[in-house]
């Protein structure tokens, strides 16, 4: 009998089982014709606040929907429904991220032929949304100016995952002497390439340009 | 935080695994860990303390090794390391890269059985 310890292979993902709800996710968004796009942030950053002024545009000739996650409360889906748009509210309870189970369940009783973009805001955190893939076309992170340049340079995971940074609050950069320069730097430094956005909910400023960037990823997807 | 239901699920995999087995002894669990993955090795093996507590598991133990970031550089044609996740670019050539061929791992790669 050996007393050496056996091992023997596995080669299992540990996220399989998200990894394979996700792939089945984004074939039923193919098959339908809906383009899926996540929005990932720290809490506060203005995830909420954007995504009505996008639905709001996007109503004009598409069909947008969106689900929202949260720890608690309705709040969010509340304001994102008087954008007219579809909204749920995913409540996740104790659990820091979303996950492609809760938004295969969430989107049960939705008929998405009936959309044609779909937004996932995933719940306010930079670390653990990460690790689990929605099945989304388009994984967009937001920045906002209050927050400091140097959040890429933080959180540089959550930011490689991204495809697109979009920097929020942009009415405030002057009041608080946001470093464009240092913020774009960083942002290349963790993602390079990365195409980055500059918007404000509040002014509209920088809106037209974020909905003519989701209309092209749409056509091209 | 998620790194409790990671660890929960590290555990299913191997108990599964056993079971499939005929119900053999795991002595340990091996997992590669890419920086990409979104998961941090300190609070793991915490969450992994935790959550192996009272399970067939509760003796069995967590080896991770930390795989590093592979890219492909187009200026060197050529697989590299990068610098740093702060700075994604080539560790030879110093351009900046962007095709990722490993790093995002969180694998059970191994099981090591009780002889």
């Amino acid at each position: 009998m050996s007393l050496s310890p056996r091992m023997i292979e596995v080669r299992q993902n540990v996220l399989k089982h998200n990894d394979v709800l996700a792939r089945g996710l984004r074939q039923r968004f193919r098959d339908d014709g809906v383009f899926v796009v996540s929005l990932v942030s720290s809490p506060g950053s203005g995830k909420t606040a954007f995504l009505e002024s996008i639905l709001t545009m996007l109503r004009q000739g598409h069909r947008p929907a969106a689900l929202v996650g949260d720890l608690a409360t309705e709040n969010d889906a509340q304001r994102l429904a008087r954008s007219q748009a579809p909204v749920k509210q995913i409540i996740t309870g104790t659990v820091c991220h979303l996950d492609a189970a809760m938004i295969e369940k969430a989107l049960q009783d939705w008929r998405l032929k009936d959309l044609d973009f779909l937004f996932i805001e995933n719940v306010g955190n930079l670390v653990c949304p990460s690790s689990y893939d929605l099945g989304e076309n388009l994984r967009l992170v937001l920045l906002s100016v209050t927050e400091g340049e140097d959040k890429p340079l933080k959180y540089p995971t959550i930011f490689n995952s991204a495809d697109i940074a979009v920097i929020t609050k942009i009415d405030l950069a002057a009041a608080v002497e946001f470093d464009r320069d240092a913020a774009y730097r960083n942002i290349q430094s963790v993602r390079p390439g990365m195409q980055v956005l500059e918007v404000s909910s509040k002014t509209g400023e920088g809106m037209p340009e974020c909905v003519r960037y989701f209309q092209s990823r749409m056509r091209g997807q | 935080m998620h790194e409790l239901s990671i660890a929960l699920s590290i555990l299913d995999m191997a108990q599964e695994e056993a079971e499939r087995r005929g119900g053999v002894r795991v002595e340990a669990i091996h997992l590669k860990l890419g920086p990409l993955s979104g998961v941090v090795k300190e609070a793991l093996l915490s969450a992994y303390d935790l959550a192996r507590e009272r399970t067939s598991l509760e003796y069995c133990r967590l080896v991770i090794e930390e795989i590093p970031i592979l890219v492909y550089c187009e200026q060197c044609r050529d697989q590299r390391q990068v610098h740093s996740m702060q700075s994604f670019c080539c560790s030879e050539c110093e351009s900046p890269v962007s095709e990722i061929l490993q790093g995002k791992e969180l694998q059970v790669y191994a099981l090591e059985l009780s002889p």
